[in-house]
C-alpha cells in the first residue's frame, strides 16, 4: 500500500467513487452529481477532460514510472487552464526526488510508493526555496520577486 | 560574465545538498540503481566503459580563471589529471570516483559551477558563439538570452522528465549560423524586425543522432519578451505528444515530422496564446538586469596595432601563421580574439591538462579580463586580447602547445571520446584522430587545403557530430570488429546561415588502418578538381558525390 501524504505529513485517505474516464465519458449523466475521484493514466492529456474538471472532488494522475514526466503538464493544465480547484492526487511511482516538482504543477496529495521514507519525502518538499520559475503555486517567475 | 545573488547561490548550495543526500540514500541501498539513474543524469554523472564521467556545465562557454583554476585543482584531485572540453561547450572528467562526486560539486559551487542539468531527458546546457560580445557582426549579445533560458530551465517544475534530452542553441550573428541552430532541439536566431524591434527567429526540431534532421522554422519573428512563455509552450506540447515508447524515436524532432511543422505551430501557437500575457512573461527590468552583467570590460582607447603588428609578422612566419588562422578581429580597435587550439598531436581532440589549465587561466587574468570561453569545436577563446600583446601572448602559447595554427582546418578536428572512454561505441574514434593528424601535420599543406571540417563519431549517438562534418567518420561494428564509414558534404552552418547539411554516406566501410589513406584520396581529389580558391564544400557541391566516390572506391566496370 501506498502512503498517503500532503506536504505537512501523513493524510488520511477520503472514501470517493473511482471512475476511469472511460467510464465517465460512457456514464457521464448517470454519475453527475455524485462524489467522484477520476483516475487518468499519463498517456490522457488534460485537454481531454479539462471541461469537466469540476464535476470531480478529486482527480489522480497515474506516474506509470517515474521518468514518465506527462503527469506534470497534466497537473499544471488542470490547474491554470482549467481552473481546477478541488483535489489532485499524484498516484503510481511517485518517490521523494520528484515530490518538490509534484507540488510545483499544483499536486497537493501524493500517495507515495510504499518503501519511500515518509519523513524524507516531506523534508523534500523544501528542496528549494525561491525557484527560478512560476509555477502553480506563485504565478511569478523569480524575475518579478527578486528583491535587489 | 554573470555573477550570482544571493538567489541564484542559494539555489546552487541547496543543489548540492539535495544530491549529497540522494547519494547517501543509494549507497544506503534506499534508491534502486534504476531510480538513481536520472538523478545521478541530471548532475552530470554518466557511467561510461571504465569509471563515471561527470559532465560540468560551462553555461555558453563562459569561464573565469578562478573557474578554470578549479576545474584544475578538480583534474588533479579527482582525476588523472586533465580534463575535457565537449562539443557543447561543457567540460568533462573521465575518471571522478562516484563517491566523490557529491564533495567535486560541492568545490565547483564556490566558484560558481555545477552540472545541472548536462545530461538526462531534461533542458540540458544553452549554447551560443564562442564569440558572443566581442564581434562586429551580432545584432546583439546573445549571451543574456542565454542566461535568461538558463535560469528558466534550471529545475524546471514541468519539464524535468521530457521524453528525451533537449538542447536550445543562439545564434545572433545575421546571415551565418554560428551555433549550430539547425541541429538543435530548438534553435533561436536573434534577429531585427523592419521596426529596428528585436526578436527571435525560432526553428525546431533539429538534431542529429541516428535520424539527423535539420530543424524546420516555426515561428519567423517573437517578439523579445514572448522567449519563456513560447519556450514553455513548445516543450509542453513535446513533453505531453512526444514518444515514450522508443528511446530512439523520442527527439522533438521525431514528433515535428509526424505532425507536420504546420501542425505543431497551430498546437504551440494554442497553448502560447494562452501564455504569453501572463506574469511568466519577460519584463524590460529582468533583460536589463541580465544584460547588465554582459556590459562591455573596461576596453581602453586604442588604435589598431597594425604597422607593429605586420612587422612582426614579416619577421617570423609562424607568428604570422598563427594570426591569420587563430586571431581574429575585435568590435573595438586595438583588441583581437584569440583561439587557443587543444587539437596538439598525441592528445584527443579537446583534452586539457591540470597545469594547461592553471597556466591558461593565468594568461586570461594577464591578458583578457580574467575570462576565456570554451567552444563547440574544443577549443579555448580569449576574447580580449590588445593587439601589442599578441606577440607575448603567442610565444606563451607556444610553449603550452596550444597555438597550432590550424584553427578551421582539417587537423582542428571535432571527435567524441569513442571506444577508449564511452560503453555504447563501435569503434574507437581517438586513434582515428590521432593517425589523420600524423599522416597531416604538414603545414603547408592544410594550409593549402584551407577549412575543412572532419568530424569523428564512435557510434550513431553522434556525439562527434560526423553527419554535419564536410568529411564525417562514423564508427561502426561489422561481426564484432570496428569499422568506419566515411560521409562527405555534410556542413553546420558557420559563415552561411541556410548553408546546414547533412553528409551522405560514400559507400562501404573501412578498416582503421586504411583511414588515412581513404582520406588522402579525397582531399587529393578535390586539389585536383578545385579551381582558384574553391573550398572543399564548394568542389564537393559542384563536381557532387559519384565522382568523389570514384576518387575513393575506383570507377565501376
Ligand atoms: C563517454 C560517455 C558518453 C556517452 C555514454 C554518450 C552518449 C550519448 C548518447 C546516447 C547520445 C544520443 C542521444 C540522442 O540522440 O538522443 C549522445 C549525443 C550527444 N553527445 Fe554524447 N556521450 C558521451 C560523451 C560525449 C562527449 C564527450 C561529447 C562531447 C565531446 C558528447 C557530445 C554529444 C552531443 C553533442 C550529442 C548530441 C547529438 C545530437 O544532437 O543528437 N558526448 N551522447
Ligand atoms: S558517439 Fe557513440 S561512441 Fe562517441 S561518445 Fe557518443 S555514444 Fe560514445
Amino acid at each position: 500500500m501506498a502512503n498517503l501524504i500532503n506536504t505537512q505529513g501523513p493524510v488520511q485517505d477520503t472514501e470517493l467513487k473511482s471512475v476511469t474516464l472511460e467510464q465517465w465519458q460512457e456514464e457521464k449523466d448517470a454519475l453527475t452529481g455524485q462524489s467522484l475521484e477520476l483516475t487518468v493514466s499519463s498517456e490522457q492529456t488534460a485537454d481531454l477532460f479539462g471541461e469537466d474538471a469540476d464535476n470531480f472532488a478529486r482527480i489522480s494522475i497515474d506516474f506509470p514510472k517515474f521518468a514518465d514526466g506527462r503527469g506534470y503538464s497534466a497537473a499544471r493544465l488542470l490547474r491554470e487552464k482549467y481552473g481546477y480547484k478541488a483535489e489532485l492526487r499524484a498516484v503510481g511511482d511517485v518517490l521523494i526526488d520528484q515530490v518538490f516538482f509534484m507540488k510545483r504543477c499544483g499536486f497537493d496529495t501524493y500517495a507515495l510508493r510504499e518503501d519511500q521514507i515518509v519523513e524524507d519525502a516531506i523534508a523534500a518538499f523544501s528542496t528549494f526555496t525561491n525557484p527560478y520559475q512560476n509555477d502553480v503555486n506563485d504565478q511569478r517567475p523569480l524575475f518579478r520577486r527578486r528583491l535587489s | 560574465m554573470y555573477v550570482y545573488d544571493q538567489y541564484d547561490q542559494q539555489l546552487l548550495n541547496e543543489r548540492v545538498a539535495q544530491f549529497k543526500g540522494q547519494m547517501e540514500r543509494y549507497l544506503d541501498g534506499k534508491i534502486s540503481e534504476e531510480e538513481f539513474l536520472p538523478l545521478r543524469l541530471q548532475n552530470g554523472i554518466y557511467v561510461q566503459r571504465y569509471a563515471p564521467m561527470l559532465r560540468v556545465a560551462v553555461p555558453y562557454g563562459a569561464l573565469n580563471s578562478a573557474q578554470v583554476r578549479k576545474l584544475a585543482y578538480v583534474a588533479r584531485t579527482y582525476d588523472k589529471g586533465y580534463a575535457h572540453i565537449s562539443t557543447r561547450q561543457n567540460v568533462q572528467f573521465n575518471w571522478p570516483e562516484l563517491e566523490q562526486c557529491p564533495q567535486i560539486l560541492a568545490d565547483l559551487a564556490e566558484v560558481q559551477m555545477h552540472a545541472v542539468q548536462t545530461s538526462g531527458n531534461c533542458i540540458r546546457n544553452t549554447t551560443t558563439d564562442e564569440y558572443a560580445g566581442v564581434i562586429a557582426e551580432e545584432i546583439v549579445d546573445p549571451r543574456p538570452y542565454c542566461e535568461i533560458i538558463r535560469q528558466w530551465s534550471t529545475f524546471h517544475p514541468e519539464f524535468a522528465f521530457l521524453p528525451r534530452k533537449f538542447k536550445i542553441a543562439v545564434n545572433a550573428v545575421p546571415g551565418q549560423d554560428r551555433a549550430a541552430i539547425t541541429m538543435h532541439d530548438i534553435g533561436i536566431n536573434i534577429v531585427k524586425n523592419d521596426a529596428g524591434e528585436i526578436g527571435y527567429r525560432v526553428l525546431v526540431g533539429g538534431g542529429l543522432g541516428r535520424t539527423p534532421i535539420l530543424g524546420e522554422e516555426i515561428c519567423a519573428f517573437l517578439p523579445e519578451e514572448d522567449l519563456l512563455t513560447y519556450l514553455d509552450a513548445t516543450i509542453r506540447v513535446y513533453n505531453q505528444f512526444g514518444r515514450r515508447d522508443n528511446k530512439y524515436k523520442a527527439r522533438i524532432k521525431i514528433l515535428v515530422k509526424a505532425l507536420g511543422i504546420d501542425r505543431m505551430r497551430e498546437l504551440v501557437d494554442a497553448e502560447f496564446n494562452r501564455l504569453k500575457d501572463g506574469e511568466g512573461k519577460l519584463t524590460q527590468a529582468e533583460l536589463e538586469r541580465v544584460k547588465q552583467h554582459f556590459v562591455d570590460p573596461a576596453y581602453k582607447t586604442l588604435t589598431d596595432a597594425t604597422a607593429e603588428l605586420e612587422v612582426a609578422r614579416n619577421e617570423n612566419k609562424a607568428f604570422s601563421r598563427w594570426m591569420e588562422r587563430n586571431v581574429r578581429s575585435h568590435k573595438k580597435p586595438g583588441y583581437a580574439v584569440v583561439t587557443l587550439t587543444l587539437k596538439q598531436i598525441g592528445t584527443p581532440p579537446g583534452d586539457i591538462t591540470a597545469e594547461q589549465l592553471d597556466q591558461v587561466a593565468d594568461l586570461a587574468d594577464e591578458y583578457s579580463f580574467g575570462e576565456l570561453r570554451s567552444t563547440h569545436n574544443q577549443n579555448l577563446v580569449l576574447a580580449d586580447v590588445e593587439q601589442t600583446d599578441l606577440f607575448g601572448l603567442w610565444q606563451k602559447l607556444k610553449d603550452l602547445g596550444m597555438a597550432t595554427p590550424t584553427l578551421g582546418l582539417l587537423t582542428d578536428m571535432i571527435c567524441c571520446p569513442g571506444g577508449d572512454f564511452c560503453a555504447l561505441a563501435n569503434a574507437k574514434s581517438i586513434p582515428v584522430a590521432e593517425a589523420i593528424q600524423a599522416r597531416f601535420e604538414d603545414l603547408d599543406y592544410l594550409w593549402d587545403l584551407g577549412e575543412i571540417d572532419l568530424n569523428i563519431s564512435g557510434c550513431m549517438n553522434a556525439c562527434g557530430h560526423h553527419h554535419v562534418g564536410n568529411i564525417g567518420v562514423l564508427g561502426v561494428d561489422k561481426k564484432g570488429e570496428e569499422f568506419y564509414q566515411v560521409s562527405l558534404g555534410g556542413n553546420s552552418g558557420g559563415n552561411d546561415a541556410d548553408g546546414s547539411s547533412l553528409g551522405k554516406i560514400l559507400g562501404p566501410s573501412f578498416a582503421r588502418e586504411a583511414m588515412p589513406d581513404v582520406i588522402a584520396k579525397i582531399l587529393d581529389f578535390y586539389v585536383d578538381q578545385r579551381n582558384d580558391g574553391e573550398s572543399f564544400l564548394e568542389v564537393y557541391r559542384r563536381v557532387g558525390h559519384t565522382p568523389f566516390k570514384e576518387a575513393v572506391y575506383g570507377k565501376p566496370d
